[in-house]
Parts: structure tokens; sequence; C-alpha cells
């Protein structure tokens, strides 16, 4: 068994859409009796915005869990670069290029905006905790070198202001910013936002749709992500899962998926029998 | 690189960064803050960058004369395309970064731009969203490469690549550039730069090479400006001060100029770099001074009690020592502890540790606000001047400088003033023109050019320092005769750090009346210390907490315009507050954040009629414009207040009490 092949092609704003980058097949996750996710498969393709919607209860976090590796599906397989993935703790499949933010955000409120980036870097860390302790040799360059990296990504996100402010006293909306940096910062090749633009107001989720679709242009990383707010997801996304009660009930291009019957329904709610 | 004059002194901008390079080579010209660090470039580094720039100009295909706009943030590389730009014979245009695109085209248009340098991709999607209706527009050109990649490159160039070129065709364009270099002389433009206008369209100012170094030289001698000085640049580029400041002085005394890394980062970077010479309106002190006061209202009991011990001693002794005077040797001794304890971690605080002059203009500055500034030993004076006069047309010396008045005329300027009050002058400084009207400069600047400032003022017997009133045009009259100075009375409201912005009518009425724009930072802590909670800026200006404190500066003002005999009359009878924040966004305000009167006056002409016709509140329906160029609508009922006014027999009661 493989994974699904496809033809590179050119979106019409000039991105490269590659072949499979990961592939998810007939994936079944349960929780004692209950089903969060049934039987789903899809894949995501390199350098492609793939957006996972559905209403609340979908099992749409479950599903990204289950992509970071911190739930593992009784059934079915996980596919990523061509191959098979076994089971694998988090900080493994992090290791592996796959960052992510959380929908509660995760960060460390007593730290620096900046420290709490460089702790993004970790993966990227060769040296051990005594030569990092002493500050010598290769651990003073490795930390030149990961600093670099960090304030590319404060750069490019525009938190210079907000550098060595602790994280606890920002707002929301620069908080979830702070996370993508930490989780841009690892370099990833699959970045997983989790609801990116929850409790956002207007502006502050234009601003936000603007720096995934930068990083996504300068980086050419793969994004999934999800998200409630259907006119973000439809004005971002190349292609769109549309989960309900931990089933797949939609897969195609927003446009696919905004005239699929089913998930009108789901939307707008039918008796369910 | 050569000098072009010979007779010793350079007469254009490129002559002098060749004369810095062989006095100064290594010393630095430039920094910037860029991925955390401070980058900084010497005299002789940013010489070559300027060069390869102008090769790269000359291979695209600039000519002599053509008007090249400058749209962005204060950057290095985009001072030194202005140099550049010169160097290849053709003028540079600094244009405001915020003006929306529509603004843009009308000084695009006037200006015959061929060539556009851009800060980054917000700039270059305004220069092309004008580019069909201004043809003339040829290449467009950026800095930063974020968000271009995609973009169709047949006109459109990273300013690096252009340096590249430039490099590359060093053996083709270097006799060409020489060659154009050397016909720049004192005559030759220097820069052109559009007034923010106040009244009308913009008008381009073209300033030439002898009015910037004149300028620059006399100023600098005058202030004893020196090539160890450090300037913060971070007011607009297109504004004539950051010219004169940031390219005339810095070049002439070869002092370093420092760039920000971002907007939002200017008050953290201003601490790093502790500019020697510093320049910002007052708004900017006032935002700083309110922090100041809202972090001490958090410190502890001894602190404060500390602080204000101290801060009361500098009010007393400060500005005395600072200008020299007499003062008693305990005070003295007194005010070295309050340095040690208090003054000299505040002034670091601040980033103005370093400061030996720091200058105000811009609009007329709360004497509180200056005092406080100069009782902590920071030089802070002011001065007055215009685009027309490469700015300086008075300016305060060491020693003898006050909160209201703007000082003697400056180095090489003269002044009079005529019958009707109105302020004229004549310079070095004094433009060219201004471009493709000869009407308006014939309005402007008589024969013998002498220039109307459009102020109305006066000299002060004691001292020939120079007080403004007015803009000559705003002072009218009211309907029983009495002289109307709206600036005057708008002036003493906004010195309450809570207004912003006061509007004052009264010209040919029976009273006077005003609108106020409250300080959404100051109100907004106030709100939150006394538990007020509000939703938004709207919200705040209606409440009547908020109303209560006004009328009380309503009154306080009217009490104090009613001491000077000849303005009495200018009293606010009646005022609201507005609910939304005048801005340069909606034309309500000039660049500068300067009113348009004429045009608020006819945009809420039903509250203007409300104000006069008694009534107690109105409904206002309002048209904004959002950042991104979206209009919207707000609507409002405003609750119109009466405010105490004091009539003159009333007064000298007051007085006697």
């Amino acid at each position: 068994m493989t994974m699904m092949q496809y033809e590179p092609y050119e979106t019409p704003d000039g991105r490269t859409i590659g072949n499979t980058l990961m592939e998810m097949k007939n994936i079944t996750l349960r929780f004692g009796g209950v089903v969060a996710i049934q039987d789903i498969s899809f894949d995501i393709r390199e350098g492609e915005i793939r957006a996972i919607i559905g209403p609340n209860g979908a099992g749409k976090s479950s599903m990204l869990n289950v992509i970071s590796g911190f739930y593992n599906p009784q059934e079915g397989d996980v596919w990523f670069r061509g191959t098979k993935r076994p089971p694998m703790r988090p900080y493994l499949v992090a290791r592996q290029g796959i960052a992510r933010t959380f929908q509660n955000i995760a960060l460390f409120d007593g730290m620096s905006v900046l420290d709490n980036i460089m702790t993004g870097r970790l993966n990227h860390m060769k040296t051990g905790f005594l030569g990092q302790a002493i500050w010598w040799g290769k651990a003073e360059k490795e930390e030149t070198l990961n600093r670099e990296k960090a304030e590319e990504i404060i750069d490019f996100l525009e938190i210079q202001s907000i550098r060595k402010t602790p994280v606890g006293r920002l707002p929301y909306g620069l908080k979830k910013r702070v996370e993508l940096a930490r989780a841009l910062v690892a370099e990833p090749e699959l970045l997983l936002l989790d609801e990116p633009m929850a409790g956002m107001n207007v502006e502050e989720k234009e601003d936000m749709s603007r720096f995934i679709l930068d990083v996504n242009d300068e980086y050419g990383t793969t994004i999934a992500l999800i998200e409630h707010d259907m006119g973000v997801v439809m004005d971002l996304s190349d292609r769109v899962v549309v989960m309900d009660y931990g089933k797949k009930i939609g897969d195609g291009t927003p446009d696919e998926v905004r005239n699929n019957q089913e998930v009108i329904d789901a939307y707008l709610g039918v008796a369910h029998d | 690189m050569k000098m072009t004059a010979v007779s010793g002194q350079p007469e254009s901008v490129p002559a002098l960064l060749a004369r810095n390079v062989a006095q100064f080579g290594s010393k630095p010209a430039y920094r910037e803050k860029e991925f955390g660090i401070w980058q900084s470039w010497t005299w002789r580094e940013t010489a070559e960058e300027i060069e390869a720039m102008a090769l790269g100009l000359l291979a695209l295909g600039i000519e002599r004369g053509d008007h090249v706009a400058i749209i962005g943030r204060n950057r290095p590389a985009l001072y030194w395309s202005m140099i550049a730009v010169q160097r290849a014979g053709a003028v540079p245009v600094p244009l405001y970064q915020d003006a929306v695109a529509e603004e843009m085209v009308h000084v695009l248009d006037n200006a015959g731009v061929r060539f556009a340098i851009c800060g980054d991709q917000e700039q270059v999607d305004k220069v092309l969203e004008v580019q069909e209706s201004v043809n003339k527009i040829e290449h467009v050109i950026y800095q930063d490469p974020r968000g271009l990649r995609k973009y169709d490159h047949t006109t459109l160039h990273a300013l690096a690549d252009i340096q590249a070129e430039g490099r590359a065709a060093h053996e083709r364009f270097e006799k060409e550039l020489a060659a154009r270099e050397a016909e720049l002389n004192y005559d030759s433009t220097c820069v052109m730069l559009y007034t923010s206008g106040t009244t009308g369209k913009p008008k381009g100012v073209v300033l030439s090479n002898r009015n910037i170094i004149e300028t620059a030289k006399n100023s600098a001698e005058f202030d004893h400006l020196r090539s160890s000085d450090d300037v913060l640049a971070y007011l607009p580029m297109a504004w004539v001060g950051d010219f004169i400041f940031s390219i005339g002085q810095a070049y002439w005394t070869g002092l370093c100029v420092n760039c920000p890394e971002s907007a939002a980062t200017v008050s953290a970077d201003l601490r790093e770099i502790g500019p020697t010479y510093f320049f910002a309106p007052p708004p900017v002190f006032e935002r700083h001074l309110t922090e100041v006061m809202i972090r001490m209202e958090d410190a502890g009991r001894f602190k404060q009690w500390l602080f204000h011990h101290f801060m009361a001693h500098a009010k007393r002794v400060g500005p005395a020592i600072l200008d020299g005077k007499e003062v008693g040797f305990a005070d003295r001794l007194k005010y070295k502890l309050g340095e040690l304890c208090i003054y000299g971690p505040l002034k670091n605080t601040l980033g103005l540790s370093r400061v030996r002059i720091g200058y105000t203009a811009g609009e007329a500055i709360g004497p509180e606000l200056f005092d406080f500034y100069r009782s902590l030993g920071i030089n802070l004076k002011q001065l007055y001047g215009q685009t027309e006069a490469s700015v300086f047309i008075t300016m305060q010396p060491n020693g003898q400088v006050r909160a209201d008045t703007v000082g003697v005329p400056a180095p090489g300027v003269e002044i009079r003033i005529d019958d009707s009050g109105e302020i004229f002058y004549r310079s070095p400084g004094v433009f060219v023109e201004y471009y493709n009207n000869p009407d308006s400069t014939a309005s402007t600047k008589d024969a013998e050019g002498w220039v109307a400032t459009g102020d109305a003022g006066f000299f002060e017997e004691e001292g020939g320092h120079l007080r403004i009133i007015d803009r000559v045009k705003d002072v009218g009259k009211m309907a029983d005769g009495g002289m109307f100075a709206p600036k005057f009375v708008e002036n003493k409201l906004k010195f309450y750090p809570d207004v912003l912005e006061a509007v004052v009518f009264g010209a040919g009425r029976e009273m006077c009346t005003a609108f106020i724009n409250i300080d959404l930072h100051a109100v907004g802590n106030w709100a939150e210390r006394n538990n007020i909670a509000y939703a938004s800026y709207q919200e705040l200006a209606g409440h009547p907490q908020v109303l209560d404190t006004i009328q009380g500066y309503v009154e306080a003002v009217n009490k104090s315009v009613a001491e000077d005999s000849m303005l009495s009359g200018c009293q606010v009878h009646r005022f609201l507050v507005l609910h939304k924040e005048l801005d340069a966004d909606d034309g309500e305000m000039t660049r500068t954040r300067k009113v348009r009167r004429r045009i608020v006056e006819e945009k809420y002409e039903d509250l203007i009629t409300a104000l006069y016709s008694g009534k107690s509140e109105q409904y206002t329906e309002t048209e904004v414009t959002y950042e991104d160029g979206r209009k919207g609508k707000i609507t409002a009922t405003l609750q119109i207040r009466d405010a105490a006014v004091v009539d003159h027999v009333g007064q000298a009661q007051v007085a006697a009490e």
C-alpha cells in the first residue's frame, strides 16, 4: 500500500501544490464507548492549505490530535512522507517536522515573547544541558543561530514591539500570534493550527488570515487548520474536509463543499433519525 | 567620487556626502535596528550603497529633472535613495506613507512622477492602484520584498536588484554619473516637498541645495551640532523637518541618523539609542508624560512621595538651573540629589538622558508640559517654521526659553510684521517656487523674497521674542465686533491631557461654541481607575462623567480667557464631545494632524446648528473611512452642554477674591 499520487499543479495565485505529504487512511478513534472519529480518510498535499471544518463536537480537534500523535487511533494508519507512521509520542512527531498551535493558548505566561519563541527551537538544539549551562563551544553558536531564526519570525509576524513583554500581559489576539511564531520557528514542514481565529475580532481575523497566507507563500509550509468561521475557511483554503458526528461528510474545494447538500444540512441543521 | 565644488564649500548634498566620506569615513552615518540588533553603516559604506543605487537608476533610464517619489517609513535605504536620485540629476519627492491611494493621485500626478521607490508591499499596492490614473509612472521599486514575489516584475524592481545592476553596470555609467553630479550646484533643486494642505490641495515646494545647505549650516551652528551627535529619525520622511534634520543637518555636521525597528518600537528604540538631538511634536511629549504619571500611580507610597517631593523641587529650581541663572547652594545640592534619585532614572526611562538639544514645534505646547521636561534638565526648546522656509523662521536660544513664545529670528532670517499682524520673513532658506503653480508662488512670495506665513503674531517688547496668535484667516470678528482667535482657546483646552483636539467656532456669531475630542488613552485610563465600563470610543465620549469633567475644563479655560481683555469674548458658551476622533483618513485633519476647519464645519453642519439653536441633544450620522480605505457610517446622539462663562465685571471680582 502506498499514498495517493498526484501531479503537481500551480494555483491561480502562483503557488505550487505538490504530491501527497500526509494521508489518513480509515482512521477510527474511540474513547471507551464513544466514537470520536469513524473511518475517516483524507490526504494533505505538499504546499496546500487544508481546512477541517464541522460543527461543535464533530471530532475536528481529535483529528488534529491524531495527526500530531497525541492520540493513537484504534484503527487505520497515518502515512507521512511516503511511509506508514508507527504509533509515536508527540515529541517524536514534532521532530518529523510537524508543529502545532492550540485552541486554548498554551504559552508560558511568565516568560517573555522571545523566550517563548525560543522554546520552539528545542528540536533544533543538539548541544547538551551541561554545554548550554556553561555556555561553551557549540552551545553559544547554536543559540546565536536559534536567536537569528527567532528574530526572523518576529520580523515576519511583526511582533518586534512586544519582543521582551511577558506573554501573560498580552491581549488574546497577540498571544495567538506568538503561538504561531513558536510553531513557525521550529521550521515545520506541516503546520497544524487549531482554531487560529477563535475569539478574534474582524480586524484580528484579517491579520491572522494574512499571516497564514504569507507563511504558506513565503516558507512553502503545508498548513492544516481547523476553523469555525466559514467565511475565513472558504477564503483561505485550497481544499476542505467537512466532519459531522465523527464522520466525513464532504471533501473538496471550497466551492464543492459549499454546494454539498450534506454539508448544508449539517450547518443549518436537519432532524437526524 | 569627486567633490563638485573646487572652491571649498560643497554645493550639493552629494558633494557633502563626498566630504563626509573623506572626513568621517569610518564613523557611523546610519543605524537601523533590524532582527533585534542595531545594524550600522559608516559614511564610506553609505556612499558605496548610494553609488550602486544611483548607477542602477541610470541603468533604468532615469533622466535629469525626473521626479522620483519616495514612500515608506524611515529606513536608511530610503534616505540613501534620495541622495542617489540627486546624484543622478533627478529630484526626490518624499510622500506621506499613511496617505491613502486617492490622496497620492494628486501629488504623483502634479509632480509627474516617473519612478516610485516604495518601502514595502503596502506602498507598492497603492502606487500600482493609482498607476492607471497617473500614467506617467513607469517603474516602481521596492525595498522589502515580502509578499511581492508573485507580482508581475515587468516594471517592478527590488531595490537590491537595482543596486546589483548598478554595480554590474559600473563601467558603463560611471562617467555619466560623474557628469550629472558635476552639474549640481547651489541653484539646482535638492528636494520637492508637498505642503500638508490645511486649506487646499497640497502644493509642491521646490527647495534648492542653497536652501537646504544654508539652513542646515545656520541652524547647526546656532545649536552647536557636531558629528558625534545622534538623532532618531521617526517622523514622516515627507515632512520638511525630517529632511532638514536627517539629511540637511546630518550631512552638514556628519551626525548619525538612527532608524527605529518599526513604528511600534519607537519608544524602546529611543531608550536604546539615547539621542543627543531630539525632535518631537507636543503630543509625543504629552504621551510620555501621561505614561510616567500612570505608572507612578502604581508605585509604592514611599516612591510616590519621593517622586512628588523631588518633582516639586525640580519645578521650582530646575528651569533656572538649566538657564544658568543664579540658584542658591542648598537648592542646587538638593537638585543634585534629585538627579540621583529621580530625574536621572526618569530621563533614562524616557530615553532622554543624553539629549543636549530637544525641539518641539508644529503646534503650541502646554506650559506645564514644557516646564516638566525642562525642570528635569532636558534642554527642550521651541521653534517656529514652515516648509517654505526650509523649516527655521524663529528658534529659542539656550537660556532664553519660554513656553509662550517661539524665540528670536533664526540666523540669516529677517522678519517683519505688517499692519494686519501677519508675519513675513526673508531668508536663504526661502523656497524657490511652488512646482507648476506660478500664481500661488506669486501670492506667497513677493519680488523681494518676502514670504507671507499666514500666521498672525507680534514681537514682545522685552527680549524681542515672537509670539504667534493664530492663522490670519482664522482670526475673525464676533458679531459684536470683538476679536475671535480660535487657536488661542483651542490650545488652552488642548493643554488638558484628556482633551486631544478642540475646534472652536464663533466667527460672525454672538457667542463661541466648541467641539471637543477626548484622548482615548488618558480618559480610558481614568475610566479604568474609576471602574467605569465602556465598550467603545463613542460610549466613553458620551459618558456623563466624562462630560462633567470636560465641562470643568471648559469653564476653567473660560476663566483664563476672560483675563485677556482683547479676547474675553472668545469664551466657550456651549460645547459637545464628538463621537469620533477627527482623522486624516476622513479628511478632517492634515497628515501632520492639523484640523481642517472648513471641512469640519461642512461635515458637522448639523451639530454646529444644534450648538447655536439651544438644543440639548442632537442625532447625527457620520461617514468614516477605515484604514484600508473602506467606508462606513456611525450614528450617535450627542449631548450638548452649556458652560459657565465669566463676564468682565465678574472677572474683576474673581481677581479680587
